[in-house]
């Protein structure tokens, strides 16, 4: 039960490094992620279906995920409409394409299907408990992230997306074209957001079209998280404590889930206590309620 | 080697709000002139930047470097041979990143490549080249630019300017925003970078005194004109109290509301 939430959390840290990008680095709130996610779900459950390998399903879910990035740059560049816009836009018209993938409907089973953890489980059930099976794989992949995208931040390149979030007229200075910048930050992060998407749908065993509703907001949430949780302004910490903080946003969100019938919780309220959490820790933030707290209590 | 004929720049075309910022302006710079650059508040000193730079192109006119056509390319293609400071240091450069970074980002100009310049060797080069500033930068490579103060931050926008040789550098008013210390720093960076990196330069100045003591040529504007421009014994001989005359018989009025300003 306890690796089932590390297990989630991983999986979904994925999703939330992607949110990061766009929120915290790029300053380019990006809300495409509601529909990229289910579409990474969707490519790679129908890739499955297909009779593809697991691997290609996984690349087309990156993919498409990357197309549907690039497309909010660029209604975003061409149109110059506000980024949160753009996204919406796409996500909106990402519904629709989501059921055609799905071939015209909303969720397919993957319970029959093989796929990446039942392969897993398949490989490792004579010596290992499933859980920790799945535990070790989504630490791999989630460490391989933080590694990848660590090393991308201190490329030239990726110093130059750093710099686009906080000044954009010194980077044009520098003579990089903005546009093509926020086509590559914002087309990774969704491709990041799609591979979540498609390690989700094994992970549950199917892909659905409504498996976006407030994705983003949860990926904010687990961003929030993390910045309490590790104080840094160094790339590497940055990563890593989205990584944690979506674990911790698992854990709580299974005490409500599990727990929260005490207090008259049901799973139907876990979208308002995400978009609590969310407005405590700006409130949290704004108020700089932490660094007072810790000053009164050294002061005692 | 940059050249402007006849351009023009328009704002709010059509409406009662329209300003001629940029009056028919013909202009060419040599490669090596130092031109300062003077004149009243919404003279249109600025938008001649602007429109050499790409931010604002030109309502009608042609500006061409070394022959091309360059009217039309956007600000950052351009950014590739210009240079530009402007009053306001946090411009030049990204606060939520170190020094080191930031120098990363200025070491070559154009699409950034997906590599990892930024090492021992690398850092040894920028502490050496941040020593020249003399401000103690050197040993603050991995501090946050958003740390350090306006007349620091000043000083590496002018070294991140110089790092990738550029073929032109604009300076608006870039010393008008830093205490009078910082602002004597910078100029003297000014005038060493000039002749170490053997630099193109037009500067704004509301300093009249320091637009006579700079430069090899000044150019006064007015009204999105160029209404006076002097050059090499011509220049060095203006006074001052020549300038304000000679605007006085230009334009027919005096320039009392400046003189306060321009001193
Ligand atoms: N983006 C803009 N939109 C509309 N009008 C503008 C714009 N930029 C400049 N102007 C107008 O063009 C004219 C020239 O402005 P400009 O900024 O070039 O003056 P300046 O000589 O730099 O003045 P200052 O000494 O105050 O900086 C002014 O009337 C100004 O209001
Ligand atoms: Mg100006």
């Amino acid at each position: 039960m306890i690796e089932g939430i590390f297990v989630e959390g991983l999986i979904y840290s994925i999703m939330a490094l992607g949110v990061f990008m766009t929120f915290r680095i790029l300053d380019f709130p990006d809300l495409t992620v509601d529909g990229s996610f289910p579409l990474g779900a969707a490519v790679m459950a129908t890739s499955l279906v297909g009779g593809f390998p697991i691997w290609t399903g996984i690349l087309l879910a990156m993919l498409a995920g990357a197309v549907a990035g690039t497309i909010t740059a660029v209604i975003h560049n061409e149109l110059k409409v506000p980024s949160l816009l753009a996204g919406i836009l796409t996500m909106t018209m990402l519904y629709s394409i989501n059921i055609r993938v799905l071939g015209n409907k909303a969720n397919i089973s993957l319970l029959k299907q093989s796929h990446m953890i039942s392969a897993l489980v398949d490989a490792t059930e004579s010596f290992m408990n499933a859980g920790i099976a799945q535990l070790f794989l989504f630490t791999l992949i989630a460490a391989l992230a933080v590694i990848l995208l660590n090393a991308f931040f201190h490329t030239d390149l990726g110093l130059t997306l750093g710099a686009l979030g906080g000044n954009e007229r010194m980077v044009v200075a520098q003579g990089s074209n903005p546009k093509i910048l926020k086509i590559i930050g914002v087309g990774v992060s969704n491709s990041l957001v799609a591979l979540s998407g498609a390690f989700a749908a094994q992970y549950q065993g199917f892909a659905d079209a409504s498996l976006g509703v407030g994705m983003v907001v949860s990926g904010l949430a687990m961003v929030m998280i993390g910045e309490f949780l590790i104080r840094s302004s160094k790339i590497h910490w940055l990563l890593i404590r989205v990584i944690a903080g979506a674990i911790v946003y698992k854990a709580i969100m299974f005490g409500g889930r599990y727990y929260g019938y005490r207090i008259h919780l049901t799973p139907n309220d876990l979208k308002l206590v995400t978009g609590l959490l969310i407005i405590l820790s700006l409130i949290i933030t704004k108020t700089d309620l932490l660094s007072r707290w810790k000053k009164r209590h050294q002061n005692d | 080697m940059i050249k402007l004929s006849d351009v023009s720049l328009i704002f709010g075309e059509g409406t009662p709000d329209r300003v001629e910022a940029l009056n028919n302006i013909s202009f060419q710079l040599n490669h090596g002139d130092f031109v300062t650059v003077i004149g009243s508040n919404g003279a249109g000193k600025s938008s001649l930047f602007n429109a050499v730079s790409g931010l604002y192109p030109p309502t009608s006119g042609v500006i061409s470097k070394n022959k091309v056509d360059i009217t039309r390319w956007p600000e950052y293609k351009r950014a590739a041979f210009i240079g530009r400071v402007f009053q306001d240091p946090l411009m030049g450069t990204a606060g939520n990143m170190s020094v080191q970074d930031n120098l990363t980002i200025a070491s070559y100009k154009g699409m950034k490549k997906l590599k990892i310049s930024l090492n021992k060797q690398k850092k040894n080069e920028f502490r050496e080249l941040l020593s020249q500033l003399e401000m103690g930068l050197e040993d603050r490579i991995s501090d946050n630019v958003g740390q350090l103060s306006g007349g620091q931050r000043q000083a590496l926008t002018m070294l991140m300017m110089v790092l990738s040789s550029p073929d032109l550098v604009l300076l608006d008013e870039h010393t008008a925003a830093l205490d009078p210390r910082n602002a004597e720093k910078v100029l003297e960076l000014t005038s060493r970078f000039y002749s170490n990196y053997k630099l193109t330069v037009m500067m704004v100045t509301h300093n009249m005194k320091m637009a006579l003591d700079f430069g090899n040529r000044l150019i006064m504007m007015d009204r999105g004109e160029i209404i006076l421009e002097a050059e090499g014994k011509e220049k060095s001989r203006l006074t001052v109290d020549e300038l304000v005359k000679r605007f006085h018989d230009i334009r027919g009025m005096s320039l009392t509301n400046d003189e306060t300003l321009l001193s």
